[in-house]
């Protein structure tokens, strides 16, 4: 994408009028796909030959998982534009994604570890993927907190996008720790050659609740981001108004 | 149905995960909705009072 046809898609007036249309349609589609996705993850399927009823808690664990890398990724790739073209509406991408991240990752991590006690018999193991997930939501940490760190906004947002680009390098270590090293946590079932490696009965459980946690992702990101806009309007309207009132007296008088 | 709750056993794990979820994601949407309508309506009423001068 070049730089003007990025700077035209992405004029935060436009992004505003179009979130406004969008955002009722999101709020539908996330409630109607996690009704539908809890329904098959906790009702209407079977519980697994080995696994057993906990095979259930992948349904949450696994799209959350795939959430917490998708939103990264999105903060990441924001912060760089935002970086490179200095265009507002990057920065409150990232901003208004990364509080998303970091709660599907903790999902991911509790959910996990929830798994991990009856199937594994520990709840932590500092294996390669375990490890590098954690980092993970240390980063998210450290973005938020770099925002909100300094006075000025601009300077906490270019520190936070630093920080965000080079975490990137985490993303490729998480998907590829269960290839690269000998982790306890099992390799890819869904995303490897040849298809998924999973019976139909929990697959449709498995992606619906990808679809929800996807819908649900963009609908509060893009809440965020409307928020974040309208504030920084409302900022300047009343800067404005303030540095003219002066004048306005003067002609009073 | 308590049959179904026990989750063959495995209740502890299971309802925890999915609970930990519900109140995060349900809590952050809340958070989220309450701060855009903060933003809409100090916007709406800093316009109005623009128009009023």
């Amino acid at each position: 994408m070049s730089g003007s046809a990025f700077h035209r898609f992405a004029n935060p007036g436009r992004f505003l009028r179009l979130a406004s249309k969008v955002l009722p349609w999101l709020a539908a589609a996330t409630a109607i796909s996690f009704a539908v996705g809890l329904y098959f993850g906790l009702l209407a399927s079977p519980p697994d030959y080995q696994q057993g009823e906990t095979v259930r808690i992948m349904y949450i664990h696994v799209p959350s998982a795939w959430i917490a890398m998708f939103a990264y990724g999105w903060v990441g790739l924001a912060s760089a534009a935002a970086l490179i073209w200095r265009h507002p509406l990057a920065d409150v991408a990232a901003e208004a994604a990364s509080p998303i991240g970091a709660v599907f990752t903790f999902v991911a991590l509790v959910s996990g570890s929830l798994w991990g006690r009856p199937m594994w018999g520990t709840y932590w193991a500092w294996d390669a993927r375990l490890t590098s997930f954690l980092l993970l939501f240390f980063l998210y940490l450290g973005h938020i907190a770099l925002l909100n760190a300094f006075d000025d906004r601009q300077r906490g947002r270019r520190a936070a996008a630093v920080l965000a680009v080079v975490g990137m390098i985490d993303l490729p270590i998480i998907k590829f720790a269960v290839d690269w090293w000998n982790t306890l946590h099992q390799p890819a079932s869904v995303l490897k050659m040849g298809g998924p490696s999973i019976d139909a009965s929990m697959l449709r459980p498995l992606l619906i609740m990808f679809l929800a946690t996807q819908c649900y992702f963009f609908l509060v990101t893009f809440m965020r981001m409307r928020t974040l806009l309208l504030e920084a309007r409302q900022r300047t309207l009343l800067y404005r108004r303030n540095t003219a009132r002066p004048t306005a007296t003067a002609r009073g008088a | 149905m308590s049959e179904y709750f026990a989750m063959g056993g495995y209740a502890a794990f299971i309802w925890p995960s999915y609970g930990v979820a519900a109140i995060l994601l349900v809590a952050l949407f809340l958070l989220s909705a309450r701060r855009l309508q903060a933003a809409e309506r100090a916007l709406d009423e800093t316009d109005s009072a623009a128009e009023e001068e």
